[in-house]
């Protein structure tokens, strides 16, 4: 089994749009929205929820008023000023360490678990599809990224499915490390801005950290051709594998105010046929057979 | 007062915003909380002036003296540390730096190490103050770097923060405590998804916000139907335009080429004060 995942370092640079295309055009793969804290796949793949599962990944700390003395050693020793003055906690600063648990002289502190999210596995009209929410604001995305990436494995072993498409977050932290390591290839999508290029050689770092094979696609290239030539150029001198270039095409948003994949929407248009020659060229590499 | 440019989605045009916004009233501090892709500076053209590194405390066990009893391993809710009776594992990038693990240590065997997590930067450029962080490549945690730019806030300036997108930690540190959040959006449905997230956090957080509407005229109405139906205000439009999109490419802030706009980010920031009633 092969998994690829897309990444972008920068945000808004067509990741979704792409995953979604290549779910339409594999046959039998596993999709996996792991940006679980603002996932957009869905709209555009509308899933049908058959499970969903409780995701608790941090804990929270919650003091007994009737038991506080208010000696203010846990703000004391808090350090990320979670306890108020007048000695309850700030659910947005608390991260559940539980220090404050232990420096308690009347025992009134203790943690709880919170519910932080959902993790779904669902059937759309292309296969089957794991996805997630976190709960707004809640911390642990990367935990819940591997909660995704777990659950795509089992359903991809159960319909013997051979490859899952990982729609990865944008950045470079936790969720999207959760979202690279051990897979096979990662698509850079970029665009051809000072910002794009700048996040874009970022992300490629972090590709070569984890070691991950890196390909590059160019997303709406026409929008600076100076600035998609110095990247392919980049692409070239560090034998970085070019996986091809979309143009910029407004029934891309089209597509997307419709709910569906630019495949379905526009299928003759430059943009299908240049994703389809991105997906030849990813098929083909990672070694799947003919698409 | 403090300002805060968040949105959800990624690639709105969150630090377009700050840094037209930036440029276009006096007094101001921008800092880029954006630590995994800072780009504000790649807009600013800005000279750096001082350099510091960003440590994590991260726990040291002295072997000779620890007996291996576990309790540490126990106690961590991060898994940062493993303890086997031959040896003790620390994995520093799962870490929070709560310092737990020293104080439950029996024989207080465990003191605490700098590891290295990434670099700040203050710069400036154009009369206006830059900090900005960098979180080194592959390490998980950027709140601590997020915490560490916060700390350069002056409270006499403007302050404007540039956020990262998504909803969750590195966003919530670095709206917290702000007076106002200007959500930047795109009228199209990836937009409007992501925006209302974001509401819904910043409403938790007892926030006030109002939102700018950017690639105007892309995608449909319904952003514009759902601020209306929740009473948020549109503080400003900015339109899809080839030549703001073509400006942002090269890394020129529209604003110093289209002069209009400079009297519009004025305004966005004068509303904003108004509503903030500072």
């Amino acid at each position: 089994m092969k998994q690829i995942t897309v990444l972008s370092g920068k945000g808004g640079t067509g990741k979704t749009t792409i995953t979604a295309s290549f779910a339409v055009l594999a046959k039998n793969a596993v999709v996996a929205d792991c940006d679980v804290d603002a996932p957009d796949l869905h709209m555009l793949l509308h899933p049908r929820i058959v499970k969903t599962q409780e995701f608790r990944g941090s804990k929270l700390a919650v003091i007994d008023g009737s038991k506080c003395a208010k000696c203010g050693l846990c703000r004391e020793k808090c350090r990320f000023d979670a306890i108020t003055e007048s000695f309850t906690i700030d659910p947005f600063s608390c991260k559940g360490c539980g220090v404050c648990t232990i420096v308690c002289p009347a025992n009134a502190i203790t943690l709880k678990e919170r519910i932080s999210g959902h993790a779904y596995i669902s059937k759309t009209r292309y296969g089957v599809m794991a996805h997630a929410m976190l709960s707004p604001g809640e911390a642990n995305s990367g935990k819940l990224v591997t909660l995704v990436r777990q659950n795509a494995k089992v359903l991809a072993e159960k319909k013997n499915s051979n490859l899952i498409i990982i729609d990865g977050p944008s950045g470079i932290g936790c969720p999207v490390i959760a979202s690279v390591t051990g897979v096979d290839a990662g698509l850079v999508v970029i665009e051809p801005t000072m910002s794009g290029i700048h996040d874009f050689e970022r992300a490629l770092q972090l590709l070569k950290h984890f070691n991950v094979p890196p390909f590059v696609c160019v997303n709406m290239y026409d929008v600076n051709i100076n600035n998609t030539e110095k990247i392919l150029g980049f692409c070239k001198e560090n034998g970085i594998q070019i996986a091809g270039r979309i143009s910029f095409n407004p029934k891309v948003t089209e597509a997307m105010v419709n709910g569906k994949t630019i495949v379905e929407y526009s299928p003759e248009c430059d943009v299908v046929k240049e994703i389809g020659n991105i997906w030849k060229k990813l098929y083909s590499s990672l070694k799947l057979g003919s698409t | 007062m403090i300002i805060s440019i968040a949105s959800g989605k990624g690639g709105t045009g969150k630090t377009s915003v700050a840094v037209n916004m930036a440029l276009s009233i006096r007094n101001v501090q921008l800092l880029d909380c954006d630590v995994e892709e800072p780009n504000a500076h790649l807009l600013l053209h800005s000279k750096i002036s001082r350099i510091e590194t960003v440590y994590v405390s991260v726990p040291f066990v002295n072997e000779k003296l620890c007996d291996h009893c576990g309790k540490c391993s126990k106690f961590c809710q991060y898994n940062a540390i493993f303890v086997s009776p031959e040896n003790v594992l620390i994995f520093p990038e799962l870490c929070h730096s709560c310092g737990g693990c020293t104080l439950v240590c029996p024989k207080k065997t465990i003191t605490e190490d700098k590891h290295e997590i990434g670099t700040l930067k203050l710069a400036s450029a154009d009369n206006l103050e830059l900090v900005y962080g960098e979180l080194e490549v592959g390490e998980p945690m950027a709140v601590p770097v997020i915490r560490e730019v916060k700390k350069h806030i002056d409270n006499s300036r403007n302050v404007i923060l540039d956020s990262p997108p998504g909803t969750s930690c590195p966003v919530i540190e670095t709206v917290k405590g702000s007076d106002f959040c200007i959500l930047v959006t795109e009228p199209t449905p990836f937009g409007l998804h992501d925006l209302k997230i974001t509401v819904q956090v910043l409403e938790d957080m007892e926030i006030p916000l109002g939102v700018v509407v950017n690639r105007a005229g892309i995608g449909d109405k319904k952003v514009y139907e759902y601020c209306k139906e929740k009473d948020i205000s549109i503080l400003l439009e900015i339109p899809y335009q080839r030549k703001i999109a073509e400006l942002y490419s090269t890394g020129v802030p529209f604003s110093s080429e289209i002069p209009e706009w400079k009297e519009k980010f004025q305004m966005l920031f004068d509303e904003t004060r108004r509503l903030v009633g500072k």
